[in-house]
């Protein structure tokens, strides 16, 4: 980490003073930046010349830094959470860049996402389509013993797999139609594969879907931006099982939809 | 602070209200000695839960599916970020699955004792008995844990413990825990008896006729002050590691919303029990803006070493055994690389003080896989670690398959906080406290995969039961928001806000907070003496002086302000750290994760003075606490009594 191995950068940042002001790009130099740093690291180091030279820090959505918490969200050179796979914003390493590179960081851009400063945007539809059924109902107290209903690995490994989604929105930033599909998909197959979710299976996935569609979210076109963006690597296979789901729930679920 | 001055738990300010008598029938009793609300009844009563963890989440989602209208707080976007999310190794229950002797008895004894005889017995023998129950919860809302082929949920072993009760799913059980709380807690906003605030901070207490009737907020995205009241207040609000700057907590961590309550009469219990977890990245540069830790998990299959010759410049890979020491097994032969967090990780300390730390720094040393991929193959080692060795890969750099990780220790879990009764409610009533925050299960030292354990059990199943007793015999009338009491804390906290932004200084809050942070890792981290901690006093108090003088906050206080926030957070770590070291000082003993310098074995291990310590030091505020203005905190002692597992030294040796 000596010195000389420092990164000189050039950062094109999106600035937005507030949800309805205009924003722009404002281009920030950046000089020896040390290869071991996070990237976001290397934005607080940006902000903390901006406060010596009286200029208002950059805002950005972070808080874990160790790429579970779904919090930190940058869209980088056009990627979300830039050029790693399998890797939230807050993971990525500068070591990934180069000397005398120019990097262009943007938020989520999304309808359904708004912006509220900065890099910050505001994801509450998430919050909201999981409010529509993204639940086992299951007063506290009620469970039998967690060993009377055997679940095969398989199935359980393919549960995880999909529960593994932290929310973050990437699947969305990265869609050209900006469509939640993955993220929806997650919760739906996570519960689909399980014995508990089956009780609520179908009424569960017409109102996720409905919800989906009200918040503004896009239709998928299966280009699959959103599995080769998602740092949980949720499999798009969820979606053709959201769509089964879906499909199984209006047409021969004996659930009332 | 003498302890002249201490007031024993016969002073009717600290009555603990455990019951007495059979340990096992202890919390049925209790129960049935509770006053409950009736069911028409509940949904007259309104309850604030503010932080929206393992902890928050699950009791809001309980309290409102016993029939109460519910408020959720969180400061995050959504309540699913809580910093319980990034748990990774698993869960405790003593369900016995394995078939290894394992009993709710067990975990309790493992649980005391890896405490190091500093928690209250009744609320561990209650925490041990409804560990069941929550993997029963969990499973149902569809959690997915680990699985074997027949089905049924796998266990495994952790830290600290001799049988395998850990149920884990991947290295995400934090995650998957907390997602399961959740969509819960959805659930009932979905069904309309949750409401949500997301991007809200507490900034304090609203106290009417010395009882919690509500809370003021600042909303994040508009700045707008906001006041809610209530019947009763829940805090759970997570640690307060972050006081160290570089600690695993999430950067939003703190402990603003604890200190408010403190400064309104909410005493602060054993601050100075912090735990300091072993296998965590080290530090690489200045730079570094937190710590990442790895499950404790790891350590059941990586061995820990360091070169036996200090200045072996070979790498890692060439050292061959006979020149490694491997340290824990060597000097902890039952227990080997699996004792407890606090052994664990001042071992590794005093290696590297002792020069024989490997890397860069020489702050780190190795733990390493070697021979469990030769035994049970590469495939096996990614099926149980994969995502942490990615994670270390990412990090690091370096693939930690063909080379050994380097680890440090690093402030991870903060087991002290606002002291609670045995009903969860702190000294100020109507005012409770769960999860992290509290003081009460863990004692000096917490065990592996108890945390998740705790800040369920005292959500799902403890809370619930409590908070009924409160509403059934205390006189709540309707608090309006233009009430004096409501007014005054809103313009306190205003007042504030105006007043962090009117400084205009020349130092940035981040310095600040790295500065204090330096302060408490060096004198009050894994090693504390009575020199370091006075130093320490003295330099925090100085540190905070100057920040009230110099601090810059840019910005305003009308929008989305992530510097302000901050800053507030800073503010409240700059007179919260100052008592912590007092605490450190005060208690001149070795305990769990509190190492005093002056009170060790020849061996080095841990001494305790059970004569003169053995009890909860809960702090009251009483005007603040400055070594420059002599002001201290008054300080006030629960005796802690071991009446079912007896007070031994804690060896893990044989």
């Amino acid at each position: 980490m000596s010195s000389s191995r420092g990164l000189n950068l050039t950062l094109k940042i999106w600035r937005q003073p507030g949800p309805n002001a205009r924003g722009e790009f404002r281009t920030y130099e950046m000089k020896n930046i040390s290869p071991d740093m996070s990237f976001l690291e290397m934005l607080d180091v940006l902000n903390e010349q901006l406060i010596q030279t009286s200029e208002e820090p950059v805002a950005f959505d972070h808080d874990c830094r160790e790429g579970i918490c779904g919090m930190c969200s940058l869209m980088i050179n056009g990627q979300a959470h830039g050029p790693d796979r399998a890797t939230t914003t807050c993971q990525l390493h500068m070591r990934r860049f180069s000397d005398g590179d120019t990097i262009v960081i943007e938020p989520w851009r999304a309808n359904a996402f708004p912006v509220i400063r900065d890099l910050a945007t505001d994801r509450a539809a998430f919050d909201r389509i999981i409010t529509a059924g993204g639940y086992v109902s299951v007063n506290t107290g009620n469970a039998q013993d967690a060993n009377c209903l055997p679940v095969g690995r398989d199935r359980q490994e393919k549960s995880m797999a999909a529960a593994a989604c932290i929310g973050c929105g990437a699947c969305v930033a990265a869609c050209k139609n900006a469509s939640a599909m993955l993220f929806v998909s997650a919760k739906v197959s996570q519960l689909a594969l399980l014995p508990q979710g089956e009780p609520e299976r179908a009424r569960r996935v017409t109102r996720m879907v409905a919800q989906m569609d009200k918040e503004g979210f896009g239709g998928c076109t299966n280009t699959y931006e959103c599995e080769a963006a998602c740092p949980a690597e949720v499999s798009v296979s969820n979606i053709a099982r959201l769509n089964r789901e879906y499909l199984r729930a209006v047409v021969v679920s004996e659930e009332g939809v | 602070m003498s302890s002249a001055t201490a007031i024993n738990s016969g002073s009717s300010r600290l009555q603990s209200n455990a019951p007495t008598g059979d340990i096992t029938t202890r919390w049925d009793r209790h129960k049935f000695d509770l006053k409950l609300v009736n069911p028409a009844n509940k949904r007259k009563f309104n309850i604030i839960v503010v932080g929206t963890g393992l902890a928050g989440a699950s009791a809001a989602a309980s309290l409102a599916e016993l029939g109460y209208n519910v408020k959720a707080f969180c400061f995050q976007d959504s309540p699913r970020r809580a910093h319980s999310i990034a748990a990774q190794g698993g869960i405790n229950a003593a369900k016995n699955y394995c078939n290894d002797g394992d009993s709710v008895w067990r975990l309790f004894y493992d649980t005391v004792k890896g405490g190091d005889f500093r928690a209250r017995e009744s609320n561990v023998y209650r925490l041990a008995s409804v560990s069941t129950n929550i993997i029963d919860q969990c499973v149902a809302q569809g959690v997915p844990f680990q699985r074997d082929y027949g089905g049924l949920l796998a266990n495994r072993s952790f830290g600290g413990a001799q049988v395998s009760r850990t149920f884990y799913a991947r290295g995400q059980t934090g995650q998957q825990l907390l997602l399961g709380a959740y969509s819960a807690l959805m659930r009932q906003v979905d069904l309309g008896k949750v409401k949500l605030f997301a991007r809200r901070e507490m900034l304090d207490l609203i106290k009417v006729d010395d009882v919690a009737r509500g809370i003021v907020v600042r909303n994040l995205v508009t700045g707008e002050f906001e006041s809610h009241t209530g019947d009763a207040v829940l805090l759970a609000t997570g640690g307060y590691g972050n006081v160290f700057y570089l600690s695993t907590n999430a950067k939003g961590c703190n402990v603003t919303a604890s200190w408010r309550c403190h400064k309104r009469g909410a005493f602060f219990a054993n601050p100075c029990f912090t735990q300091i977890h072993p296998t965590c990245i080290p530090v690489s540069g200045d730079h570094q803006s937190k710590l990442t830790l790895m499950s404790e998990s790891l350590r059941n299959d990586g061995r820990v070493w360091v070169p036996k010759n200090p200045n072996d410049s070979r790498s890692a890979n060439e050292i061959p055994d006979d020149d490694r020491d491997y340290f824990l097994e060597r000097r902890y032969a039952a227990f080997g690389n699996l004792v407890p967090r606090d052994v664990a990780s001042r071992a590794a300390k005093k290696a590297c003080d002792e020069g024989f730390g490997v890397g860069e720094t020489k702050l780190a040393v190795y733990l390493d896989f070697r021979d469990t991929i030769k035994r049970d193959g590469a495939a096996v080692v990614k099926g149980k670690y994969g995502n942490l060795f990615q994670m270390y890969a990412k990090i690091t750099g370096e693939d930690p398959y063909s080379t050994p990780m380097r680890i440090y220790p690093a402030v991870h879990y903060t087991m002290g906080g606002l002291w609670v009764d045995y009903n969860l409610q702190t000294t100020i009533p109507g005012l409770y406290c769960l999860g992290e925050a509290n003081f009460s299960d863990h004692g000096a030292n917490r065990l592996g995969a108890s945390a998740l354990m705790q800040g369920l059990a005292d959500g799902y199943f403890v809370i619930p039961y409590t908070i009924g007793h409160h509403l059934a015999t205390s006189k709540l009338p309707k608090i309006s928001d233009d009430h004096p009491d409501v007014r005054g804390a809103v313009e306190a906290a205003k007042a504030r806000v105006t007043k962090l932004l009117g400084i205009q200084g020349s130092r940035s809050v981040e310095s600040f907070h790295r500065a204090l942070g330096k302060i408490m890792w060096e004198k009050c981290g894994m090693a504390r003496n009575e020199a370091g901690l006075k130093y320490a006093e003295q330099e925090i108090a100085a540190l905070r002086h100057e920040f009230w003088n110099n601090v810059r906050v840019m910005g305003t206080g009308e929008a989305f302000n992530q510097n302000l926030e901050h800053a507030g957070r800073v503010a409240d770590f700059l007179e919260f750290g100052e008592l912590l070291v007092h605490d450190a000082l005060t208690r001149e003993e070795s305990c769990g994760g509190h190492f005093r310098e002056e009170h060790q074995t020849e061996e080095s291990e841990a001494k305790r003075n059970d004569a003169d310590f053995c009890h909860a030091a809960a702090w009251e505020y009483t005007g603040g606490h400055d070594s420059f203005t002599g002001e201290k905190e008054q300080l006030h002692k629960e005796p802690l009594e071991f009446e079912n597992v007896h007070l031994t030294t804690r060896s893990y040796r044989e």
